[in-house]
């Protein structure tokens, strides 16, 4: 058994728990009962996908796929920091809180509306 | 955002994503990358220092305009095809010159420097729409 078969099946391996990983983020974020478990969870998303690509880049032995990963991974962040900074402005951006867990049908457009 | 973690680690993030554009941008000739999307990841960079730090440090940091970057960068992008004149060839034609520099052969052309203009035009007008943007939300 020589080096590239232990590579390959540990890529297999790391492919495989990876795509169960990806599953769980998109039941978190289909499910996720706030909108910041949906943020942390599309925050996942990206370090999967990272691993993704660092895994298939090894597997293709094409290592120009890694500076792809180190630039979702700088990138990723800034769109989580964006999103949270969404969270804590939406209060003054004006929006109702339609996606707040306690807020029914009832209470979706009954906010009142700052701006 | 006042949140002491995320001030303390974003200008390093900063310094980083500005090195990896550099990168990027001038590798851009032989392998993926180029101006473009150097650019783009610059302008993420200041994104990210003007969500940390706010606007008006981002703007005192870069010291020109956003815009007056992006009009450099034009000229530069047209300087290297005007360079073509002098030789005798069509707009835009590549030329090269290989000095060596403290005993390292240098592949210098006019193809790098039209990328350079382009990931200046890119930086400077995606980070003036960013900036403005950022400062119509309210700032930090």
């Amino acid at each position: 058994m020589n080096p590239k078969d232990i590579i390959d099946i540990a890529a297999d391996v790391t492919m495989m728990m990876l795509s169960f990983a990806l599953l769980l983020v998109v039941v978190r974020i289909v499910r996720g009962p706030t909108l910041p478990d949906r943020i942390v969870a599309l925050d996942l998303l990206v370090g999967v996908v990272i691993g993704f690509i660092a895994t298939i880049g090894l597997k293709a032995e094409i290592f120009q796929y890694l500076d792809i990963a180190i630039a979702l991974g700088l990138v990723g962040f800034l769109a989580t920091v964006a999103f949270a900074r969404f969270v804590m402005t939406r209060g003054r951006a004006g929006d109702a809180a339609t996606t707040l867990p306690d807020s029914g049908p009832d209470s979706a457009y009954s906010g009142e509306v700052r701006r | 955002m006042n949140t002491i973690i995320f001030r303390t680690i974003s200008p390093v993030l900063v310094a980083l994503t500005l090195l990896f554009s550099v990168f990027v941008t001038l590798r851009g000739h032989n392998e993926p990358g180029g101006g473009f999307i150097g650019g783009l990841i610059a302008v993420s960079a200041f994104a990210l220092y003007g969500l940390s730090h706010g606007v008006p440090t981002v703007r005192h940091a870069m010291r020109f305009h956003p815009m007056e970057i992006a009009g450099f960068g034009l000229f530069l992008a047209g300087a290297s095809g005007m360079l073509s004149i002098v030789f005798g060839v069509p707009f835009l034609t590549g030329l090269w010159v290989f000095p060596t520099i403290f005993g390292v052969e240098v592949a210098l052309s006019t193809p790098m420097f039209f990328d350079i203009g382009v990931y200046f035009v890119v930086t400077g007008s995606i980070t003036s729409i960013a900036l403005a943007l950022e400062a119509r939300e309210g700032g930090v």
